[in-house]
């Protein structure tokens, strides 16, 4: 009998299947209702479980913010970091022990406003990450501040007259700086996040999946676009699938169409690879291959 | 446990303090250095990047010292001894994670080769300006230790003594070197890798589900677990209890606190390192550290020549500062002097320990160069001559 | 004859909405009911539909809900 049939005697005894994945002693969540990053967090653990990953090599970093709060609910090797700094811990993790398969999971201001530098110097290096960047378009957890993705006229507490400087195209930024992996789902599309994140996992180099997720409390509200279950409506009603789409063309605006899909996936050689050949190349045998670095 | 011969480069060397802090780095076992160059220390990591890929490990040159001060704090979690190297306004950036080091317990070297500042200052000359940095520079309450190497066999072989506490107290270790003493060039021995002692990780023997990453049962230091082996931990930096969770209640907060700081204050006795010398029976003891220390050893000299009786106390450990040592002085001696490359930092901690029982004299120098002998003889004298508290 | 069932963990629920939107047979609806945090948390008003597929399980950002498909002739929905 497949594992997800269940006989109707033991169904009382069922388990959500992501459950294992759940520190379930913190339980309920800190996020607002309607906050869609939960969601995320069920599709990720969907994605773990669909690609029979060996659990015992995750590593999960995550920097400050309601998206950096995922590494304290998720039951694997976790990292709540600095603000910004998670893709420089990650890289040091991977580094230190290439087995790992190191997903980073912060949030679009974490990501792209004060972690920018190391966003795009990780995808220029492509250095084997998964970073998920769930993009709620604004500073949520200090009280709703503007974030370089929060759309044009918006309202923003530190933007009290609408915000008047164009926000990043996340997926365009990245493809330029060299990711090889560039997605941009809604926490609408659970079953294209899951697919996506599998994907990522398959992948070796640096890899970005941007979900935009609402913000019911700040965004939504400030922007008198209605609740979390609004925000849903509307994705499901103005997103676009367009797989392979120019990113320069997938901009957001504050009501408008949301392009998504799985707009890069291309190969080139990653950091450790890199590393490694040149290192081959230059010292002959003098090269001494780093092998496991754990001390004990 | 004896140091991995692979990173021991045992013999007799002619070599400069940078170069000697990045063997003894090699030869601690570190296998991982993230690093951004920043002049005069650029050449700690120039050198680990030509030698770890022969002794198997990795160097990776990161993008600011924000990037390079986490990157080494990920590669202990995965599993190496790690550190950077930086000076001054690389210092300044690197203080955010420094307190993030000291909050999660990750054990780390952080090396300042010090030179003028404040601010840009003087890129290549010596100063001693960043040592109340060292100590208090990140933000909230945390304890750190700092030692002062003052010649390059110093530098080999108390780098080597730094992973050791770092690993051993679980905390961020500060490696105050300067300028003079990272460019000065002098013999480095170093020995054969079985008469080097390493501190292994303080890594846990607990069963998966029984560990919690922040439980001392009664001790100061907790066991630590390192990403991809089954422990499902949680590292942050906010407030945690033993768990690791985030727990932001006043008594948790309270004893965590309280933790971090008494496992270095409570060991302070034993992590005091100094050099004595003619202290019995001295009217007033030179306390210094770093290349002043050979300045004054100079002054000390001349001074003794004069018939002063005159001590020597210089400081390897700097933090946690020798309260003990300077009160036990204090009862006997006349006067500290305090010579340093800095507008009077270390010598407010010894007027602080003498708590009155003896007179304290500052000799500054603002930084750019060293002292001259004579500006720290003239103040000997002057102590020397002080009425008695 | 359902072919799924519904569990929902009552405490975890913050009545988002998004597991009774998005269930494409509607089985769902928020109660009347409140949890200890004054939350109306969903219940089942149409067990007969659920196919188990699960979909309130994948939207729920609280971990509140899942189904599971019920293995045909184990004896039915109670």
């Amino acid at each position: 009998m497949p594992d997800s049939l269940i006989p109707a005697s033991l169904i009382d005894d069922a388990v959500n299947p992501v459950e294992p994945f759940l520190r379930s002693d913190r339980m309920p969540s800190i996020w607002c209702p309607g906050c869609g990053i939960g969601t995320t967090v069920n599709s990720f653990a969907r994605a773990l479980i669909e690609s029979k990953i060996d659990l015992h090599s995750l590593a999960l970093v995550s920097g400050i913010g309601c998206t950096g709060r995922v590494a304290g609910y998720v039951k694997l090797d976790s990292f709540h970091t600095t603000h910004g700094r998670a893709i420089p811990f990650a890289t040091g993790l991977k580094l230190a022990n290439p087995k790992l398969n190191v997903i980073v999971y912060s949030g679009d201001g974490d990501l792209s406003a004060i972690g920018g530098n190391h966003l795009i110097h990780a995808a220029r290096r492509n250095l084997d990450l998964k970073v998920i960047c769930v993009n709620n378009l604004i500073y949520a957890m200090t009280g709703g501040q503007t974030a370089p993705t929060t759309p044009d006229h918006s309202t923003t507490s530190t933007n009290p007259y609408g915000v008047f400087e164009p926000a990043f195209n996340l997926p365009h930024l990245v493809e330029a700086a060299g990711a090889v992996y560039v997605a941009r789902w809604t926490t609408f599309h659970v079953r294209q996040l899951t697919r996506s994140i599998s994907e990522a996992f398959q992948k070796k180099g640096f890899s970005f999946i941007e979900v935009i997720s609402p913000c019911p409390t700040l965004y939504q509200r400030r922007n008198k676009l209605g609740d979390g279950l609004d925000a849903m409506k509307y994705y499901k009603e103005k997103s676009k699938v367009r797989h392979g789409a120019p990113t320069s063309e997938v901009g957001l605006t504050m009501t408008g169409e949301i392009i998504v899909g799985k707009f890069v996936d291309r190969d080139r050689p990653d950091y450790q690879t890199m590393m490694r050949s040149q290192y081959a190349e230059s010292l002959g045998e003098r090269f001494v291959e780093q092998t496991e670095m754990v001390c004990s | 446990m004896k140091a991995d011969p692979r990173g021991v480069l045992t013999g007799i060397h002619f070599m400069d303090g940078d170069h000697a802090c990045c063997e003894g780095a090699l030869a601690a076992g570190s296998r991982f250095a993230a690093g951004y160059p920043i002049t005069p220390s650029t050449e700690v990591v120039e050198r680990f990047a030509s030698r770890v890929p022969t002794v198997g490990g990795t160097f990776i040159q990161m993008e600011d010292e924000l990037a390079a001060s986490i990157t080494l704090q990920g590669a202990v979690w995965g599993g190496a001894k790690a550190f950077t190297v930086t000076s001054g306004p690389g210092f300044s950036l690197m203080m955010e994670h420094i307190g993030y080091a000291a909050m999660t317990e990750t054990p780390c070297v952080f090396v300042d080769v010090q030179r003028g500042g404040p601010s840009t200052g003087l890129p290549t000359l010596p100063a001693q300006a960043d040592m109340m940095q060292a100590r208090w520079g990140s933000h909230g309450d945390y304890e750190i230790i700092a030692l002062c190497p003052n010649s390059p066999q110093e530098c080999f072989d108390l780098t080597i003594k730094a992973f050791n506490l770092a690993e051993e107290f679980r905390v961020p270790v500060m490696f105050m070197m300067d300028e003079c003493v990272g460019h000065m060039t002098e013999k480095v021995v170093i020995p054969p890798a079985d008469q080097i002692e390493v501190v292994p990780r303080r890594h846990t023997h607990q069963p998966v589900d029984e560990y919690l990453p922040y439980e001392t049962n009664g001790n100061l230091v907790p066991e630590m677990a390192h990403a991809g082996e089954g422990y499902n931990f949680h590292v942050t930096g906010l407030t945690h209890d033993e768990r690791g969770y985030p727990n932001m209640t006043v008594p948790v907060q309270d004893k965590l606190v309280r933790r971090l700081q008494n496992k270095i204050l409570q060991a302070a006795d034993r992590l005091a390192m100094f050099e004595e010398q003619q202290l019995e029976g001295a009217d007033v003891v030179v306390v210094s550290y770093g290349i002043t220390s050979r300045v004054a050893q100079r002054a000390i000299e001349a001074a003794r020549k004069q018939g002063l009786r005159v001590g020597k106390l210089r400081l390897i450990t700097a933090w946690p500062f020798p309260d003990k040592k300077i009160r036990e002085l204090a009862a006997n001696v006349k006067a500290f002097v305090v010579p340093e490359l800095n507008l009077g930092q270390m010598v407010r901690e010894v007027e602080r320990a003498a708590a009155g029982q003896a007179k304290t004299f500052a000799v500054s120098h603002a930084g750019g160069g060293v002292h001259n002998p004579e500006d720290i003889l003239k103040v000997i004298v002057e102590a020397s001559r002080c009425q008695t508290a | 004859m359902a072919k799924g069932r519904v569990s929902v963990v009552v405490e975890r629920c913050k009545a988002c909405g998004f597991c009774v939107e998005f269930c494409p047979t509607k089985v769902l609806a928020l109660s009347s009911a409140f949890n200890s945090k004054g939350y109306h948390p969903p219940h089942v008003v149409h067990p007969e539909k659920c196919s188990g597929c699960d979909l309130c399980g994948m939207y729920c950002p609280d971990f509140a809900i899942f189904a599971t498909k019920i293995a045909p002739g184990s004896g039915g929905d109670k």
